[in-house]
């Protein structure tokens, strides 16, 4: 650590840390519903459990870009924040909004908009408290002395994640017009400028990690970032084949689709080929592990299993149905969870001090979060496609095809306790590094 | 071989690229075919406010229209057509959970106007023309 303002990116990861805990509570109570134990029905009925799902998903996503771009512009633009005392702030904002919506969900007070459930006067905070994170970024860069490529593509990032939420906002008497923006806010955020955050906080890893030079790394991050756009934009028409606008989105959406694999497979090599080539090697082994863990799996989930469904198609016999949940759960998990573990793992024992670098909880965390995420992709997977074949294929009704793969919510659940264990390694781990203090300054420079 | 600055010019140029397509395609469908399509002529005060009792309960929580929401209840885009408009007031003014097969849905106890103007929406939802979604399920015998 190098400016003591970085200090705050502490606290977004400690609500991140607390967000996720509670997410996966409510991914269990899903399960047991699905497995036929919908035994909290009458205070949390599926569709709150849900809704609390997705939305703890990307509040902690959130808070995690946050403090990573707490942590990382200063040091990119070698100057201390402009404000922490307004970063503080902030950060208290985004937690009462958050807790404010999740509490909000079990008393019907919501928008049954898929991911965008957050009322609207609550979308007003949202987004005051988006620009208030975004003004201290901007000034901090502005007074700084160093604009560099990868504190700009992540700015970047942060600005239009935040430009795109306001067709979110839109009230539409249309049923297809209403799906038509919530996909400009939902598609091109996880598969448009959410891959430009992660891409520049995996190039500000890369830097650090493998110690190849800055610019070949930058190089390869413009690349990245615009192989993401050029098939990402587009692509948003995989959204629209079956929502009632016109045949074009089939051919546009169906093209530049298949290509979207194409960014995260750029990350995945990107990733391995800087680390083969770095000569000098970071002691920190978990954060490493992460590094590459996002960049791979997040090709296998974002890019592979998309693409299994994204074709027009396969995808008028899966679309809505679980072969979505199976994509949905890998791919977040690989792209933007993993990522925002991997920067936490970096930046702890730079801003504690305690090199707690190679540990057996911190290796455990990784295995076993990942190999129970993956699972539970497997077993949503198979659910998945049994229910395309029994229900689309076949003509079984809806009823009768869900007690016929209410097992694999079994083997869905056992692979969630997995993922689970290794989740509370990893927040021990986290516990276990204290607080963040000043005498960490200085001492450890990368 | 490739430059940083040949790099950049890639990124922006096709991000400014595929952009300006994306905005003249959602300009197209918005304008010429969503009025078309979804028959927005028949969008009446009824099925609007069906919209909102839709949004405002989180439907999409548990079910899925258009193919969109979650996967824990029926698909209902065709809903009006496969079940008709009594069954689908008699689950809406339950009073006690819904419940075939064992699969609880909220007990709304719905006013009938209300499960009216639910039904006008779901009625003018299945009319829309999706490029062939749901599909007729082929191995059926």
């Amino acid at each position: 650590m190098k400016y003591k303002s970085q200090k705050v990116a502490y606290w977004f990861f400690a609500l991140s840390m607390l967000l996720l805990s509670l997410q996966i509570l409510y991914g269990f109570i899903m399960a047991f519903a699905h497995m036929g134990y919908d035994v909290l029905h009458q205070i949390t009925p599926f569709n709150t459990a849900r809704a609390v799902h997705t939305n703890l998903l990307v509040v902690w996503l959130l808070s995690g870009f946050m403090g990573a771009a707490y942590y990382i512009i200063p040091e990119e633009a070698e100057h201390e924040l402009v404000s922490v005392k307004l970063a503080y702030v902030q950060l208290i904002s985004l937690a009462v909004v958050g807790v404010v919506a999740i509490v909000g969900y079990h008393f019907n007070y919501w928008e049954g908009r898929k991911f965008l459930e957050i009322p609207r006067p609550l979308d007003w905070l949202v987004v005051i408290n988006v620009l208030t994170f975004l003004g201290i970024i901007i000034m901090t860069l502005f007074k700084g002395k160093k604009r560099t490529t990868t504190s700009l593509v992540l700015t970047m990032g942060l600005v239009f994640a935040a430009l795109l939420y306001l067709p979110g906002m839109i009230w539409f008497d249309n049923q297809t017009m209403d799906s038509f923006f919530r996909w400009w806010v939902v598609h091109l955020w996880v598969e448009g400028v959410w891959e430009l955050i992660m891409g520049g906080i995996l190039a500000f890893l890369l830097i650090k990690i493998t110690g190849v030079d800055r610019e070949v790394i930058e190089k390869w991050l413009y690349v990245i970032v615009g192989l993401t756009f050029i098939s990402g934009i587009l692509g948003t028409g995989h959204h629209y084949y079956y929502i009632g606008v016109g045949k074009i989105w089939i051919i546009v959406g169906g093209i530049f689709s298949t290509l979207e694999p194409l960014a995260f497979l750029g990350m995945a090599l990107f990733a391995i080929a800087m680390y083969r080539k770095g000569e000098k090697k970071h002691p920190n082994k978990i954060a490493l592990s992460w590094t590459l863990g996002t960049a791979i799996v997040s090709f296998v989930g974002a890019g592979l299993l998309g693409l299994a469904h994204t074709l027009p198609a396969v995808n008028m016999y899966t679309h809505g149905t679980l072969v979505t949940a199976m994509h949905g759960h890998l791919a977040f998990w690989g792209a933007y969870g993993m990522i925002v573990l991997a920067f936490i793992s970096y930046s702890m024992p730079n801003m504690t001090g305690r090199k707690l670098y190679d540990s057996t909880a911190g290796l455990l965390a990784f295995w076993l979060s990942n190999i129970g995420m993956i699972g539970m992709t497997v077993a949503f997977g198979v659910a998945g496609v049994a229910q395309v074949y029994l229900e689309r294929k076949v003509g079984l009704d809806f009823g009768d095809v869900q007690k016929e793969i209410q097992v694999h919510f079994v083997i869905l659940a056992i692979c969630a306790t997995l993922f689970t264990t290794g989740i509370a390694y990893y927040i021990y781990e986290f516990i276990k590094y204290g607080r963040p203090n000043d005498e960490a300054l200085e001492t450890n420079k990368n | 071989m490739l430059s940083k600055s040949h790099a950049k010019v890639f990124f922006l140029g096709g991000t400014i690229v595929t952009f300006a397509i994306f905005l003249g395609l959602s300009w197209n469908s918005l304008s010429k075919e969503v009025p078309k399509r979804t028959h927005e002529e028949n969008l009446s005060t009824q099925v609007i406010a069906g919209k909102t009792i839709w949004e405002k309960n989180n439907c999409m929580g548990c079910h899925t229209i258009l193919g969109e929401g979650a996967y824990y209840a029926p698909e209902l885009t065709k809903v009006y057509e496969r079940r008709g408009e009594a069954y689908i007031k008699a689950a809406l003014m339950s009073k006690t959970p819904w419940s075939p097969r064992g699969r609880k849905m909220v007990a709304y106890a719905m006013p009938e106007e209300d499960a009216n103007n639910v039904v006008a929406f779901l009625k003018w939802i299945g009319e829309i023309d999706l490029n062939g979604f749901p599909p007729k399920p082929d191995l059926k015998k």
